[in-house]
């Protein structure tokens, strides 16, 4: 498929995934302050899960909760707003109508009138549970008619492949965030504060129930078990990498264990990285460093996929690299 | 739909007699249609509205801001054309293609069309769209255009005529397809009881025209159609034709020369392209051939094109037909190529750069339509009647500066067709846009776009100007006479479903 198309499926697909993301850790935020009131603030450090606390302080200074979410729902010059992550999707997806079908969409371009919409309105959502409900929804019915939909082929791994590297970095940098603020009140620990905060964790990650089920107790350990390292959880970094290295296996055809590219290489070193590592000698290294190094293999990974397929090479080739080209894609 | 308060006025309806009864041919659809309370009517519009919505069938107007999308105004009654109506139109244009496309390849080989003095040959070598690049070009299987969209009006006295021919990038075609796509939903009974003929087919034919094409040898040739991008104001159309035919939608960027071959970049390396529908002005194309600041095109295409490794449609050059100077030799070239009388005559046409025409437009700006030759989306045009003294004068002026680019014509009363107008049905003017391919043989789509100027009195039917479009509806067979009556008093069955 052409490089360019296979970038905005790539692109797409992660934007409608940020977008979920940042509607559900700003609604399990507010729950938080309805439950510990005084947590004014836990609101900064949303801003700083998106990586984009510059920007932020630039235009809003001192942190609200009424500019944090405006922040990063509706402001059109936050390019990871939801308003700008879902235009962004949809722009991709207009670029890609051939590729995509056409249920595809038309929800997606449901979801981002529904979105625009609000914002046209008032710019500050009257019911914000509502409306994050409604973008988490938006995004799932996304996932869903795509894979209902769509034929489980390159294309559809660009877009899976997409989901999951966005997906991967989005949980561990809200367990970098938020293990870093709990770490810091040390005192608390043990106190009923802090399993509400931890729960609030795993609720950012829509990882609260499986988590429940898997390991009972609240303990920070296995809350980092959990989100990096499980392996059936859909959220849990792990499992993300897994299937973003099964897509990328599938669109290159080398068969798995195998290497044809960089990024395969990059992401089959995480991945087994992940495997064999355990949760203490995490802890021991320190959790930011891990993740930390984590992001940054992350990101080469991202680099090379760009490279290897999406980028646009100078169109002064010559002849015998384009047939080589050629008689690679047959 | 109530139409006891309907003024036909001093036009012709595509709809009713003048008496207000419905037409012959077309009664049973009409009726059918009438027996449709303005509940249900207002109910389906919205309805059709939400769906244009929903589905994102959306131009760009190139005033507004980038990015600004919205939907093409759809309205709900469509326009019924008689079999045999439709017989004769299908014979005319089959007639005019083939005639133009004689005409552009002489044009750009022996001229003997000029060297017979049949047409001045400084209206051809003045022509912005005559390019001398493709002198002495063989395009494939001798075809230059592949598709048209040859824009038809039909007046007072009922009869129609050519107003332009569109050789060159003729959009539309997708909300043809679009527009019948929600008119079978909304009125699965009506489509039903009738002997509508479909469109759908539309882009089989086009992909085998396409094909067709391909240099030789080629077995399963690879099309792509070629956009300017998204913000151009047909984006939904490319990506609609593309999705149809189940090709590839390229950019510019997406293509390379190479060897005098085109390549398409993919994720899995370079491949080779043998068919470009483009959609891009010739002079966009390639900036090594045409203007040398393109950034939409492709260097090199040409070279490929000229060397026969790629098939473009339509081929570069064909835009000298839009010329609307040009345009007014084309009954000649009719009896010049193909010794008949064209079926399906022009608007008369007054060219300004003939002295004895110069003076009658000038004093007779006031009652005529005058537009630039080589404008189109109904941009540099004056309509004299709707027209202030001081637009006369003014345009007059511009006419005087320039008079090879300005003809005029006498303003038409295009004919009408009941609208949806806010509660009321009033009538409001239409004209057609039917799409014809020239491939192994010419195909024209039954029926083709009816734009409709929604604005009262407005004669103005672009999309970039407050138009809108209708579903048009070619009847596989006409009634019979003796059914008129029983029809009119007994509605047909399935009635009773519609209500």
């Amino acid at each position: 498929m052409l490089s360019r198309v296979a970038e905005s499926l790539f692109w797409m697909s992660r934007y409608v995934e940020r977008a979920e993301n940042v509607a559900r850790f700003v609604d399990v935020n507010l729950n938080l302050m309805l439950e510990v009131p005084s947590s004014e603030q836990q609101w900064l450090p949303l801003v700083a899960t998106t990586g984009d606390h510059e920007a932020f302080e630039k235009k809003y200074g001192a942190p609200t909760q009424e500019s944090v979410i405006r922040f990063l729902t509706l402001d059109e010059e936050n390019p990871n707003s939801i308003l700008s992550c879902l235009r962004a999707a949809r722009e991709n997806a207009r670029s890609t109508r051939e590729i995509t079908s056409s249920e595809m969409w038309e929800q997606l371009n449901t979801f981002y009138l529904f979105v625009a919409d609000a914002a046209a309105r008032s710019g500050s959502i009257a019911d914000l549970h509502r409306f994050f409900a409604r973008v988490k929804d938006g995004s799932h019915t996304f996932c869903g008619i795509t894979d209902a939909t769509m034929t489980h082929g390159q294309a559809w791994h660009f877009m899976r492949m997409g989901r999951m590297i966005e997906r991967a970095d989005k949980t561990s940098r809200i367990l970098d965030v938020k293990y870093f603020i709990l770490l810091r009140s040390a005192y608390e620990v043990g106190s009923p504060i802090d399993e509400i905060q931890w729960a609030a964790v795993l609720r950012s990650a829509s990882a609260f129930e499986m988590y429940r089920k898997r390991h009972g107790r609240i303990l920070p350990q296995h809350i980092v078990q959990f989100l990096m390292l499980d392996n059936e959880f859909p959220r849990a970094f792990r499992f993300c990498l897994n299937r973003a290295r099964n897509s990328l296996h599938a669109i290159s055809g080398t068969p798995l264990g195998q290497f044809s590219s960089k990024p395969e290489r990059l992401l089959g070193q995480l991945c087994s990285e992940l495997a064999d590592i355990n949760v203490e000698t995490i802890i021991a290294g320190g959790i930011h460093e891990f993740i930390d190094n984590l992001q940054g293999n992350l990101n080469d990974v991202g680099t090379g996929i760009y490279e290897t397929f999406l980028a646009r090479r100078a169109p002064n080739h010559t002849l015998s690299e384009i047939s080589q080209g050629c008689n690679a894609a047959q | 739909m109530n139409l006891s308060e309907y003024e036909v006025g001093d036009f012709y309806d595509e709809m009713l007699e003048s008496n207000g009864m419905p037409r012959r041919a077309t009664s049973h659809l009409a009726l059918n249609l009438q027996s449709l309370s303005h509940a249900e009517l207002a109910t389906r519009q919205t309805a059709a509205d939400l769906a244009l919505v929903r589905s994102g069938i959306t131009f760009n107007v190139y005033s507004d801001n980038r990015g600004v999308e919205k939907t093409l105004p759809f309205d709900l009654i469509p326009r019924i054309v008689p079999a045999e109506e439709w017989q004769h139109l299908e014979a005319g244009l089959k007639q005019r293609i083939t005639a133009l496309n004689l005409f552009i390849d002489d044009l750009y080989h022996e001229q003997h069309i000029l060297k017979d003095g049949v047409v001045p040959s400084e209206v051809i070598l003045s022509s912005k769209g005559f390019h001398r690049q493709c002198i002495g070009l063989n395009p494939p299987r001798g075809i230059w255009c592949h598709i048209t969209g040859t824009d038809l009006v039909r007046n007072r006295d009922g009869k129609f005529y050519v107003l332009e021919d569109n050789m060159r990038c003729p959009s539309g075609v997708s909300y043809v397809l679009e527009n019948r796509r929600l008119m079978m939903s909304l009125f699965p009974e009506v489509f039903n009881a009738s002997r509508i003929r479909p469109v759908a087919n539309y882009p089989h034919r086009l992909r085998d025209m396409l094909e067709y094409l391909a240099p030789e040898g080629i077995s399963n040739p690879r099309v792509v159609v070629l956009t300017p991008g998204m913000y151009n104001s047909a984006y939904f159309e490319h990506s609609f034709l593309a999705r149809q035919m189940g090709v590839e939608l390229v950019e510019g960027n997406d293509l390379v020369v190479a060897d005098d071959c085109v390549w398409m970049r993919t994720t899995g390396g370079f491949e080779r392209v043998d068919v470009i529908y483009r959609r891009i002005d010739d002079d966009f194309l390639d900036p090594e051939a045409f203007r040398k600041d393109s950034m939409l095109g492709v260097p090199g295409l040409m070279r490929a094109y000229r060397a026969g490794n790629v098939a473009l449609a339509n081929a570069p050059g064909t835009g000298v037909a839009d010329d609307k100077a040009v345009y007014a030799y084309v009954p000649d070239a009719i009896k010049y190529y193909l010794k008949q009388d064209p079926i399906i005559p022009n608007v008369p046409t007054y060219l300004c750069s003939r002295q004895s025409d110069l003076q009658y437009v000038l004093e007779n700006i006031a009652q005529l339509v005058v537009k630039a030759a080589n404008e189109s989306g109904g941009y540099g045009m004056l309509i004299g009647p709707k027209a202030t003294k001081k637009e006369h004068a003014e345009f007059a002026e511009r006419i005087k500066a320039n008079p090879r680019n300005y003809i005029a014509q006498p303003t038409l009363s295009l004919s009408r067709v009941p609208t949806v107008c806010g509660e009321n049905i009033e009538g409001r003017h239409v004209d057609l846009r039917p799409y014809i391919l020239y491939g192994k043989e010419i195909f024209v789509q039954p029926g083709g776009l009816t734009r409709v100027a929604l604005r009262k009195g407005s004669l103005v039917v672009n999309s970039s100007q407050g138009g809108g479009t209708k579903d048009t509806w070619v009847l596989d067979h006409d009634a019979p006479p003796n059914e008129t009556n029983s029809a009119a008093l007994t509605p047909p069955p399935s009635l009773a479903a519609v209500c």
